[in-house]
């Protein structure tokens, strides 16, 4: 099978060895307002309780008074069913959606880089063993298992960072595990080995640096999807919940008011878009560069 | 290529064997008493104990393991603890709906991305390009769920162009009554000539379909899109712009065909993963698939019925994967080697 | 046939092929020598029209059709029908999931040839370049490279092309299927007085076809003329290099060079 991440994306190249950075100077023009967006997401979601226009209703700030506003001067993106302005809740809530896809990328990364680079040194019945447990995860829709994870381990921000980062290491497992092996065959690891160098140490200081490039770059590919997911579970109830702001929370409670209301859906539903979109046309632009 | 079919099977095998324990594992997990949940509440000690018993609660985790694989082989899988029905008989039932809102998608996904994938690459770099180049983006970055609650306010609830929810009118039940076959209903409709049904499904299927079918539409245009330029960069290209032949003749007539090589495992892939995909469209639409029945379950802790479902659809993955190697084996000699 | 003058190809600043001067008559074979990046590769595709991402500039006839200023459909139909490419890479110049004979058809049915009509001439051509039509109905991985070379000659035939453009098509073969396609070139030269312009870096194997040799270094012309002229008396200290390396030309042992077939 050659489709290397949840978004169906191509596999990398092996043998690519230039950095993520190096990358970002030849990029599109496309890939480039990705990387803009994803930086003025950023900022937003860094200096949330500075910009917000109500910095209070992030979180669990009623006014009663004020429900239901259509967006005007005052709250640009309107009111929510508890008066709460959608505008710094949308602020608010990019947060707790950028800390989930950090945590999850960060945590499936970790674990699908250490299992795939054992397997991938170790080959044999270790990589065999190691690759099917990979393929029984790998089974498992990201969305579906996440889903029964929920389910087990009551709805909260953690509940959904660990459910999906159960369903995404496979993919980091599985894509280190081919370059592991083939960075295994070099002449500078036969060389450790022959010098009598640990194995542990081999692989933790000699393969593994050898074998991070693609993965980063997959990392880079996969925010999109992570952050899809989150919201996802978040919409069916089984994710952060009141009142933290998350915009699939959001929009699970606002979608009774889409005909009469329709701010206080589309704005975090719009906000899920673009943020996906940012780290979509970002990760495909880094890919091409790479690629090349 | 005998031997790379049957390692590729066995491989197989043990995934599904692997997929089968975790389910088990998950399974045992999920909080809640089975027996209560089945015999409800206010059951007596006795009824509790009889529930137990039924389900095997009292045994090692080894042994239920190995009664419930059993079980599974011998088409056992279990029995609904919120519709008291067979999980088979349910799945049986909610796939097929399924089935045919993932199908409808996919086939709207497909006739639009490939054409979609072809002009983008016709017109690579120029604007016809960028535009389908962001729309496909923006395709697979919306969130689903809110699409449809999107389409749904505004195409069925404001315009009333479509019904609002469900598979098709309920009221046509009594005056053309539907014989079922398949379960999938357009089909047995069409089959049986029941027009009514036949419309008011295809009706009913339209903006769910389109929801779900954006994802894929996304995907398939833009490794279409991939695949084509690929190709068409490739000597026997440049033989055929030598024949004479245009660049949409040779995009076309000629780099479509290799290059529908990825793009059909692509869409076994994504067929898998629009089957979950839908569970959040079929949510919003009230669509009788399986992604209601999972939510009914999930709600209710129904967990022979999640087992089932998980297992069905983590199946399917393990099918659609094993498909497409098998595919490629035929094709591409190198792939059997591997 | 092919008529050359001042043809410039450029990437950005950089001149990537300049040929003052270049003709070949019906009935002859030129080549074009040189190492890779010699600019020959470039000089040969530029007569189709097919040099992509580059500024070309000059002038260049087949017969009596502009190249560069001609309009794209009249560009797209003498492709194929008056002048047709012959590849490098035998395989990979044929379309992978097309048995031979749907791109012949298709081929022909592109220049208004259908029906009986094309399949008379592809039998015709197919034997003309001594294949079993049975070939006709194989995959490209189903057929040698020889093979693969000869169809590919075989279509030029089909269509009526009066030019031939070979870009290297021997260089993928191994030493005797070298000489049969060379053969079958020059065959063709001779009873049906086809132009050919023979790209390759093999000097040896272009003293048995060319009756002029353009050598060609970095992009430019270092010398042309006469075979044997070029062969036993070149002028410029490039082609001597070349020659010198060749231990079958005459440059190194004093014989003649195989063309006593012309």
């Amino acid at each position: 099978m050659t489709v290397s991440g949840p978004a169906g994306a191509p596999t990398l190249q092996p043998q690519l060895r230039r950095t993520a950075l190096r990358g970002l100077a030849g990029m599109d023009r496309l890939a480039t307002v990705g990387a803009v967006l994803l930086a003025l997401i950023v900022l937003a979601a860094l200096l949330a309780p500075l910009i917000a226009p109500y910095p209070d209703d992030g979180g669990s700030a009623t006014h009663p008074l004020e429900a239901l506003l259509p967006p005007s001067g005052a709250h640009w993106f309107g009111t929510d069913q508890v008066g709460r302005d959608v505008l710094s809740r949308v602020l608010y809530g990019a947060r707790t959606s950028l800390l989930i896809a950090v945590a999850v990328l960060v945590i499936a990364g970790v674990v699908g880089v250490v299992l795939g680079v054992v397997a991938g040194y170790a080959g044999g019945w270790v990589r065999d063993v190691i690759m099917r447990v990979t393929d029984v995860f790998l089974a498992f829709p990201a969305l579906l298992l996440s889903l029964a994870l929920a389910v087990v381990l009551q709805p909260s921000v953690t509940t959904v960072i660990v459910a999906i980062a159960v369903t995404w290491w496979p993919w980091y497992a599985r894509l280190t595990a081919s370059v592991a092996a083939s960075v295994s065959t070099r002449g500078f690891v036969d060389s450790a080995r022959c010098l009598g160098v640990p194995a542990p140490v081999i692989v933790f200081r000699h393969v593994l640096p050898n074998s991070l490039t693609p993965v980063l770059v997959q990392l880079s590919l996969d925010g999109g999807g992570v952050i899809l997911t989150a919201a996802a579970l978040s919409y069916l109830g089984l994710g952060a919940h009141e009142p933290t702001s998350e915009w699939g929370l959001m929009v699970q409670q606002g979608q009774s008011l889409f005909t009469t209301d329709w701010w206080v859906v589309t704005c975090p539903g719009v906000a899920i878009l673009i943020t996906a979109f940012a780290f979509n046309v970002l990760g495909e632009g880094l890919r091409a560069r790479l690629a090349r | 290529m005998l031997r790379y079919l049957t390692r590729r099977l066995g491989q197989a095998v043990l995934v599904v064997a692997g997929v089968v324990i975790l389910t088990f594992v998950i399974m045992r997990l999920v909080p809640g008493d089975p027996a209560v949940a089945y015999a409800g509440p206010r059951a007596s000690p006795a009824e509790l104990a009889a529930a137990r018993a039924r389900f095997g609660l009292n045994d090692s985790l080894p042994v239920q393991l190995w009664s419930y694989v059993r079980d599974l082989l011998g088409g056992d899988w279990g029995t609904s603890l919120h519709t008291r029905r067979p999980v088979r008989d349910d799945l049986f039932q909610a796939f097929p709906a399924s089935l045919e809102l993932v199908g409808a998608a996919l086939v709207v996904a497909i006739v639009v991305g490939i054409p979609l994938g072809i002009a983008a690459a016709r017109y690579k770099g120029k604007l016809p390009d960028l535009s389908i180049r962001i729309s496909s983006m923006l395709a697979v970055s919306v969130p689903v769920f809110w699409l449809a609650l999107a389409l749904q306010t505004l195409f069925a609830s404001g315009l009333g162009w479509f019904p609002v929810a469900g598979e098709y009118d309920a009221n046509l039940d009594a005056t053309s009554p539907l014989h079922v076959y398949t379960n999938i209903t357009a089909v047995d409709a069409l089959f049986t000539g029941n027009w009514p049904i036949l419309g008011s499904t295809l009706a009913h299927l339209v903006l769910p379909a389109l929801v779900i079918a954006a994802y894929p539409a996304g995907v398939i245009a833009q490794m279409t899109r991939a695949a084509l330029i690929e190709e068409s960069s490739r000597d026997h290209a440049r033989l055929e712009r030598a024949l004479g032949f245009g660049e949409t003749a040779v995009l076309t007539r000629f780099a479509l065909r290799p290059a529908l090589n990825p793009v059909l495992s692509l869409i076994a892939l994504v067929f898998a993963y629009s089957i979950v995909n839908g569970f959040l469209v079929e949510a919003v639409f009230n669509w009788p698939g399986l992604g209601r029945y999972a939510a009914d379950s999930i709600r209710s802790l129904d967990t022979p019925a999640i087992a089932g479902v998980t297992l069905l659809v983590a199946i399917l993955y393990v099918v659609a994967n094993l498909a497409v190697d098998l595919v490629q084996g035929v094709i591409d000699p190198r792939v059997r080697s591997r | 046939m092919i008529r050359i003058r001042n043809l410039a190809v450029r990437i950005g600043d950089r001149l990537i092929a300049s040929v003052p001067e270049l003709d070949v008559a019906a009935g002859e074979c030129v080549a074009i020598v040189g190492e890779s990046g010699s600019g020959k590769t470039t000089t040969l595709l530029a007569t189709l029209g097919l040099v992509e991402g580059a500024a070309v500039s000059g002038e260049i006839r087949v017969g009596d059709v502009d190249v560069l200023t001609a309009a794209p459909a009249d560009l797209l139909r003498i492709r194929g029908s008056r002048a047709a490419l012959v590849m490098q890479s035998p395989q990979a110049a044929l379309n992978p999931t097309m048995r031979l004979g749907t791109l012949m058809r298709r081929a022909l049915a592109r220049h208004g040839v259908k029906g009986g009509e094309a399949r008379s001439r592809a039998d015709e051509a197919v034997a003309a370049v001594l294949l079993d039509p049975a070939i006709l109905r194989r995959y490209p991985h189903q057929v040698s490279g020889g093979q693969a070379q000869r169809f590919a000659i075989a279509l030029a035939l089909a269509l009526g092309a009066e030019v031939i453009l070979a870009d290297e098509p021997t260089s993928a073969l191994d030493v005797t299927v070298q000489a049969e396609v060379v053969a079958v070139l020059r065959r063709l030269r001779d009873e049906r007085g086809l132009a050919v312009l023979f790209v390759s870096h093999d000097l040896a194997l272009v003293s048995t076809i060319a009756d002029r040799v353009v050598v060609m270094k970095e992009g430019a012309v270092v010398e042309c003329g006469r075979a044997d002229a070029v062969f036993t008396r070149p002028s410029d200290a490039y082609t001597r290099e070349l020659i010198a390396a060749v231990p079958r030309l005459p440059g190194h042992s004093g014989e003649r060079p195989g063309e006593e077939e012309t």
